[in-house]
């Protein structure tokens, strides 16, 4: 009983200086992004690259997810009010302000965490696999920044996917009011106005921009700093994609925390 | 030149490099042989400046590599080419745009006068009608013709090459050995081969380091590699039957 209480003990002392140390080395990646930059003129056309692959590439499931996650909101929250004391119009508010405070920016961050995260950590894990970083290295180019900083300055232009996702997941929802008769347009409408404040659509862009970040660069990590073969590439995009969701959540906790309380 | 002196590495205190002493002379094909596991790769990986060895030096034509600043480091980069063992081409680049990729990254010369070279190389390792296709479009052997354009397109002084011939079929792997060579001679760079293939050892070993766990066994050349009574050498050389045929037609030439 006592030796297996002191193996949990090591078992768990160990697994935290591993947790440690890729923290470390994943900050110490992120200096890494920002020193001996590439050429201005190739780093362009990387970020170019980079937008279409990432931005403009996950438009098209951002839109149709949004618009059918809101439609579901709305419809949820019609067939919930049963007393008549509820105005109808609270539809259209519930689901504007499920959708701009947490559907758009954190629900869509952990979708995209799936696609885009995935396609990071396996591209630059396949790099790393056929000792293309090796190459990169060889001739003197920062791979990091070569690799990284290009993702990164693509992901700052999440908040414009976020704003499609945010507007058609609200479209989606006043389609679903409309069509399936659970309100009229003009209570839908009155409740998406109804004290509306600014202030939500700014904290969901900070926080879109920290998951961006988020999205960027951890995926990135776990790509760059692979060990092994195809297989392992695979492995590395599954925990890419969980310690994304779980740092997401957890810094939607402390914005969320920063910002209301 | 490359010296090497009294090179040690180890990784969580296991031993791989034991004391190399070695030098790789310009203009001449220098082969570093032996099995798989015996610190080849090791070695070439502290000459790229990937792993930094844990007591010894490396000479570049008489500057020592640890006392060089960022700026020299950055300097003798420029003058290193590699030939990866999987090629390592960049799989979204056509032939063309592997080979101006360092001169992209590197150099401050017009676009006009970065094609003129990368076809002038990429025509010397025959590849020119392939120049527009990519990576995946072409065979493995063609691979290895563009990794060698893209290694030497900045006039490296110093090139190598991991296991150039892995993969290859023999007469691709000669058709190989001998643009390395050739490139050698007419550059005059410092090569260094990583190769376990024996044809390669016989074909362009102007002078070999044979390593055998971590030690440098025996060093010569394809001339007297077959005199040799090394046992390490020769239990290496000839343990296909082909190689314990040839030695005994030799000896008894």
């Amino acid at each position: 009983m006592r030796d297996n209480l002191c193996k949990q003990t090591l078992f768990f002392y160990f697994r935290q200086v591993n947790i440690l140390k890729h923290v470390g080395a994943y900050f110490l990646m992120i200096r890494l992004v920002f020193i001996k930059p590439t050429k201005r003129s190739i780093m362009y056309g990387l970020v170019m690259k980079e937008i279409q692959d990432l931005i403009l590439g996950s438009l098209g499931i951002v839109c149709f997810l949004s618009f059918f996650v809101g439609g579901v909101v709305s419809i949820q929250t019609a067939l919930n009010i049963d007393s008549t004391f509820i105005p109808e119009n609270l539809v259209g508010f519930a689901t504007r302000q499920s959708i701009i405070l947490e559907f758009a920016p954190t629900f869509m961050a952990i979708i995209l965490a799936g696609k885009v995260g995935s396609y990071i950590t396996s591209s630059i894990g396949t790099m790393r696999v056929t000792e293309q970083i090796d190459a990169l290295e060889v001739m003197g180019i920062n791979s990091v920044n070569f690799l990284v900083f290009p993702k990164l300055l693509a992901m700052t232009l999440l908040p414009i996917v976020i704003i499609f996702s945010m507007f058609l997941g609200i479209f989606g929802g006043w389609a679903a009011t409309i069509y399936g008769g659970f309100s009229s347009s003009a209570s839908f409408i009155e409740g998406i106005q109804l004290e509306f404040n600014s202030f939500h659509v700014f904290y969901a862009f900070v926080k879109t921009f920290l998951f961006a970040i988020i999205l960027a660069t951890i995926p990135s990590y776990h790509g760059y700093y692979m060990k092994g073969g195809a297989l392992d590439v695979g492995r590395a995009s599954t925990v890419s994609f969980v310690w994304c969701s779980v740092v997401i959540i957890v810094v939607n906790y402390f914005i969320t925390q920063l910002f209301f309380s | 030149m490359i010296q090497i002196k009294d090179i040690h590495k180890e990784f969580d205190n296991t031993p791989i490099l034991k004391g190399i002493t070695t030098e790789f002379k310009r203009g001449k094909t220098n082969l570093v042989i032996g099995q798989s596991g015996s610190g080849k790769t090791v070695l070439l990986k502290i000459l790229l400046g990937l792993f930094t060895p844990n007591k010894g030096e490396i000479y570049f034509d008489g500057i020592p590599f640890s006392s060089m600043t960022d700026d020299e480091h950055r300097t003798l980069r420029r003058e290193i080419g590699m030939v990866f063992q999987g090629s390592a081409l960049f799989d979204s680049m056509s032939v063309i745009e592997n080979v101006l990729f360092p001169m992209r990254m590197l150099t401050k010369l017009s676009e006009a006068e970065r094609i003129e070279q990368a076809e002038t190389v990429i025509e010397r390792v025959n590849l020119i009608d392939a120049k527009n296709k990519l990576p995946n479009e072409i065979s493995g052997g063609m691979q290895k013709r563009v990794a060698i354009a893209r290694a030497v397109v900045m006039r490296p002084k110093y090139l190598f090459c991991d296991e150039p011939n892995s993969g290859l079929d023999p007469k691709t792997a000669i058709v190989i050995d001998n643009l390395i060579q050739e490139l050698t001679k007419e550059y005059n760079i410092t090569t260094v081969i990583n190769s376990h293939d024996m044809n390669s050892v016989m074909e362009i070993g102007e002078t070999i380091v044979f390593l055998k766990n971590g030690t440098k066994e025996w060093e010569g050349s394809n001339q007297n590699i077959f005199k040799t009574d090394n046992e390490a050498v020769t239990d290496f050389v000839y343990s296909s039957n082909l190689f314990k045929k040839v030695r005994k037609l030799y000896l008894e030439d």
